[in-house]
This record gives structure tokens, C-alpha cells and sequence, in this order.
């Protein structure tokens, strides 16, 4: 691992009584996708507004490519890229007018902020609409906007606050062919918060963050395996001889799931194929599942990460906290 | 050199909002020329001279100039409430610009506009019987700016404090009005009432507007038009500085708390 261009140590924020942020410790690499996954009011975006300079952490450290996030804030500015949680665009200006004020914000010359305005608005495929009012766009255009804004300057690192959060799954798609495509072309660092499983899924590495702790950080793959093993879900003619047919077999106990049964393996991908061959009851489905990010979540906290909307009094003053900071 | 970057680009986005908004010129000009037109025509003839050779509405112009600037300036605080609300804020605060930068930028884009529309309502001096000289127009300039500074940057403060555009919008006409009302734009400052008299010199407007007023009707040595306080008649020079001092404690104040505000 090259160089960390992250690094992250002790990180402690506190609103009062109330520790949003607890005692986080990590690092990224250059070049990296890190995600960090968790409920709503895990600490996600307390997180990401003081890597960003929005907000001062209690103690702890913050580093962004050598630079204190506290003591050397404009530099880092000058180095960061943000898409934010909810829309951060003038909407009377046009798409163009708001690169243009970004650029002249970052100081960018016109001869090297033009070109690279327009090669952006081609990329998110908003060049044809580049002069009408970002009020008339929809919401997954002002997204790719706020995308192209967030790389205008160059950006080392890109920080993605639930990036695709509200949107249809094809617009998330296309926002994720994108992000990848530059990471791919321009080896950004690339830091998101979410909490869709499938989104986690596509990181390279994953912090699950859950009431300000840092609970697991691990590649997907080796996440989902620290879970065990696969499921293995089958429908047949007859359920009681195939079950004891499984156990037979297998030695593995096998439960009734719905009209079928299903059983756990621990290498699923090889075990398919052996079992549909040799297998002597008649078999009318068969399907195997990965253990998904959720099952990770569940295992590690009891709770599954999407029952976050209880009335949970900690998450709601997060909320609360969160809310009024980006006001 | 970062911080003229950071100002320049703040002012220059109000501008351009305001280019796209043209029709808010139209829109705030209504209330000041229905004032001008209306009741200074529907009052002049019964009210007789206010100086020499002034009548009401001619009396009042200076007023209205003074209420136009002063209303638009408080827009800055108005822009900032709103960016706020619209997250484009939040775009601002995480650029690597100061906050002093950005405050400043803030006020500096409203008095711009303020100005702007000031030296509108001056177009409508000859059809009231002003006249005005270039040399008038260019005094007026300054000092039509040193209000919009002045009071944008005590709107910005402001907004810094009072989050909500609900809330802004009504603390701002519980001080708008009273400082346009209470600030001499429409009556002479001698003979008030004693607790009309201190709220009229504790406004702040009023140091604008009087200014104005001298040297829109051409009476600086006379003191028809001037403030006196405690016994003395103030010279338009006192004046300017008097507005000047709370200006630059306002845009102080708001630098201040612009840059502590998570």
C-alpha cells in the first residue's frame, strides 16, 4: 500500500453529551473506493463535513495528502471535491454559469478551466442543456452536475455523501459508470458514505460505522465471508426425502424455508454443480445467495442496517445535529 | 490575492443572478415611485414649501432615494438566508475562500445592486423639478454606496444568526420599516416628538438619508436638512462619518460571525 493519502486517527466528535463520532481510526490509499456504510445517523456525514473542513472535530487527527484538516483548511479545500447529500447548485444560474463560479472559485485560468468544463459536461452527458437554468433539470441531472463540479478542480480526493441517494436505479447506474470511468482515467481517490448494500458493494474497501464506532473494515468479499457460508435454496418433489437425502449426503441439516428448503455451504460457486449431478430427488428450483453486506450488518449489530427509521432517540438527535449543521 | 479572488467571485455571481432577475429591478421600484408619485403628489399642495423652494414630493425624493438603497442593500442578508436554504452555501463554504471573503463579497453584491437602483430613481429628478448636476450625481454616488455597505453588511450579520427564511423575513420587517419610517425620509428632523426624536437618532438610516438629502437639494450650508445632536448641527462630512463608524463595525461584526458559523 502506496501512501496513505487519508489517514484518520483518534477521530472523537462530540454535540454535547452526544458522541456523534467515536474514537474512529483509518486510512485510504490513493486510488482507492472507500465506503463507509451505516444506518442514517451512524456518523457518516459528521465524518465527511470534518475530513471536509466543515465541521472541527472534538480531538483527534485528520489528514488529507499531509495536510491538517484543521490547521491547514484552505489547502485542503483546494484539494478535495464534494458532491453533497442534498442539492448544493444555483438554480437560477445555468449548468455552465455553475462550473464557471466553481472554477473561479478554485482559481482556475480560463485556458485550463474551459476545456476541462466542457470535457466534463460531454462526460455526464449534460453539455446539450449546458446553458439552460439548473432549475429546469431533473433530479438526476443536477446530481451529474454537482458530479462534474465536484471534479472541475482536479480534485485528490472526491468525497460522495450518499451520492445516488433518491435516485432511479438507472440514473444510479449511470452515476456509478461514471465515478468508476474516473478513477479508471484520473486515479481520484474516491470516499463515499451509503447505506445501499449494492452500492457498498462496488468500494474496494468498507467501513461499517454504526452509533459513532467503527464496527468492521474489510474488503466486501472478505466481509461477507467473515458471515460464512452460502445459501443454498431448493424446491423439489418431495422436501422430506430430499432433506434426508441432504443430511445423507452432506451431513448438513437442512431447513424448511417457505415450500422449499434451504441449507448453508461453504463454497457455493464449486458446490452447485456436484450437487445438481449427484443429487437423487427431483429438483424444480435451485438458487444460491452470497451472503449479502446486510447479513455482515446483522451479524455484527443484531439489527439489520435498513430497520433504521425506529425511534431511536440517539439517531434522531444525530439527525437533528447533522441537519442543523448543513443549514 | 486570494481573498480579492474570493470577493470578486461572490459579487459576481449576485450580479449575475440579479442580470437574470431583471424584473426584480421593476418589481422594486413600484413601492418607492407609488411613494414619489402618489403621495407626493397628493400631499405637496396641501403641505406648502418644506425648505426653500422645496416642496413635499421634492422633499421627499431624497427620502425615497435613501428608502430604495436601504431596502435593497438588506437583500444581502436576504441572499445569504437563501443560499442557505438552497445548500449553494454550503458549495461556498467548502471553497477554498475565506469566509471573510464571501461575507464581504455578500455585501458588496447587494450594495452593488442597491446602488444601482438608487441611481434609478435619481432618472426621475427632472419630472419632479430636481435638477441635478454631474457634479451632484457624483457626490451622491458615494454616499448612496456608504449606506448600502453599511446596512447589507448589518443584513448579513443577520443572516448569520437567524437561520430560517421565515424568521428573517419577519425580523426584517420588524427593522425595515421602522429604520425607513423613523429615519427622516419623509418629515423634517426638527420639531419631533421627544421619543420620536431619540429612535430617529439612533437610527442609523438617518445618517444616510440626511446627507443625501443636503446635497440632492443643494442646501449644504444651510441647515434645514441637517441632524442636530445633543445642541449641535452636524456638518454632511459628520454625518458620512457617523454612518461610517457603524458600517464598518457592522461589516466587522459580520466577518466575525460569518467565519463562526459551522
Amino acid at each position: 500500500m502506496n501512501k496513505p493519502i487519508i489517514e484518520v486517527e483518534n477521530l472523537v466528535k462530540r454535540f454535547g453529551e452526544l458522541v456523534a463520532v467515536d474514537n474512529i481510526s483509518f486510512s485510504v490509499a490513493p486510488g482507492e473506493i472507500f465506503g463507509f456504510l451505516g444506518p442514517n445517523g451512524a456518523g457518516k456525514t459528521t465524518t465527511i463535513n470534518i475530513l471536509c473542513t466543515l465541521t472541527k472535530p472534538t480531538s483527534g487527527r485528520a489528514i488529507i495528502a499531509g495536510l491538517d484538516v484543521v490547521r491547514q483548511q484552505s489547502q485542503v479545500r483546494q484539494l478535495i471535491g464534494l458532491v453533497f447529500q442534498d442539492p448544493s447548485l444555483d438554480e437560477r444560474l445555468s449548468g455552465l454559469q455553475n462550473l464557471r463560479f466553481h472554477g473561479l472559485v478554485y482559481g482556475m485560468p480560463s485556458s485550463v478551466r474551459e476545456p476541462r468544463i466542457e470535457q466534463l459536461l460531454r462526460m455526464v452527458e449534460l453539455w446539450d442543456k449546458r446553458r439552460s437554468k439548473v432549475q429546469t433539470y431533473s433530479g438526476g441531472m443536477k446530481r451529474r452536475l454537482e458530479l462534474a463540479r465536484g471534479l472541475l478542480h482536479h480534485p485528490k480526493v472526491l468525497f460522495l455523501d450518499e451520492p445516488t441517494l433518491g435516485l432511479d436505479p438507472q440514473t444510479r447506474n449511470r452515476i456509478w459508470e461514471y465515478i468508476l470511468e474516473l478513477r479508471e482515467r484520473e486515479g481520484t481517490t474516491i470516499f463515499l458514505t451509503t447505506h445501499y448494500m449494492d452500492e457498498a458493494e462496488k468500494a474496494d474497501r468498507i467501513a461499517i460505522i454504526d452509533y459513532g464506532k467503527l464496527i468492521a473494515m474489510d474488503t466486501p468479499e472478505r466481509l461477507k465471508k467473515m458471515v460464512g457460508k452460502d445459501i443454498i435454496s431448493v424446491k423439489t418433489d418431495d422436501n422430506d426425502k430430499a432433506a434426508a437425502e441432504i443430511k445423507l449426503r452432506y451431513q448438513i441439516e437442512a431447513r424448511r424455508d417457505g415450500d422449499g428448503l434451504s441449507f448453508e455451504v461453504a463454497n457455493g460457486e464449486e458446490f452447485l454443480p456436484i450437487f445438481l449431478k449427484e443429487f437423487g430427488t427431483r429438483i424444480l428450483t435451485v438458487s444460491l445467495r452470497r451472503p449479502s453486506l446486510d447479513d455482515v450488518f446483522l451479524k455484527l449489530t443484531g439489527r439489520e442496517i435498513r430497520e433504521e427509521e425506529t425511534s431511536d432517540t440517539f439517531r434522531a438527535m444525530i439527525r437533528q445535529h447533522v441537519r442543523r449543521m448543513r443549514r | 490575492m486570494n481573498h480579492l479572488r474570493g470577493v470578486y467571485t461572490i459579487w459576481y455571481r449576485d450580479i449575475l443572478r440579479f442580470w437574470h432577475d431583471r424584473m426584480r429591478l421593476v418589481g422594486s421600484l413600484t413601492f418607492p415611485l407609488l411613494f414619489l408619485f402618489v403621495f407626493g403628489s397628493g400631499l405637496s399642495a396641501r403641505m406648502g414649501a418644506l425648505g426653500p423652494g422645496v416642496d413635499f414630493t421634492q422633499f421627499i425624493f431624497p427620502g425615497i432615494i435613501g428608502m430604495t438603497v436601504l431596502m435593497s442593500s438588506f437583500m444581502a442578508g436576504v441572499s445569504v438566508v437563501w443560499d442557505r436554504e438552497f445548500g449553494f452555501l454550503k458549495e461556498v463554504l467548502v471553497a477554498p475562500i475565506s469566509r471573510a471573503a464571501v461575507a464581504v463579497g455578500k455585501t458588496l453584491g447587494s450594495a452593488t445592486i442597491a446602488l444601482l437602483q438608487g441611481m434609478v430613481i435619481l432618472l426621475f429628478a427632472p419630472l419632479i423639478g430636481v435638477s441635478l448636476s454631474a457634479g451632484t450625481v457624483l457626490m451622491l454616488v458615494p454616499l448612496m454606496f456608504l449606506l448600502a455597505v453599511s446596512l447589507g453588511s448589518f443584513g448579513v450579520l443577520m443572516a448569520t444568526r437567524i437561520r430560517s427564511m421565515e424568521a428573517f423575513q419577519a425580523a426584517m420587517q420588524m427593522l425595515m420599516f421602522p429604520m425607513v419610517f423613523l429615519s427622516g425620509a419623509f418629515f423634517p428632523l426638527q420639531g419631533l416628538p421627544t421619543w420620536m426624536n431619540v429612535l430617529v437618532k439612533l437610527n442609523p438610516a438617518t445618517y444616510g438619508i440626511a446627507p443625501i438629502r443636503q446635497v440632492v437639494l443643494g442646501a449644504e450650508s444651510s441647515s434645514a436638512y441637517s441632524i442636530s445632536l445633543f445642541g449641535q448641527t452636524l456638518t454632511v462630512w459628520n454625518e458620512v462619518a457617523i454612518l461610517a463608524i457603524f458600517g464598518g463595525i457592522m461589516i466587522l461584526l459580520a466577518i466575525w460571525s460569518f467565519g463562526n458559523q459551522e
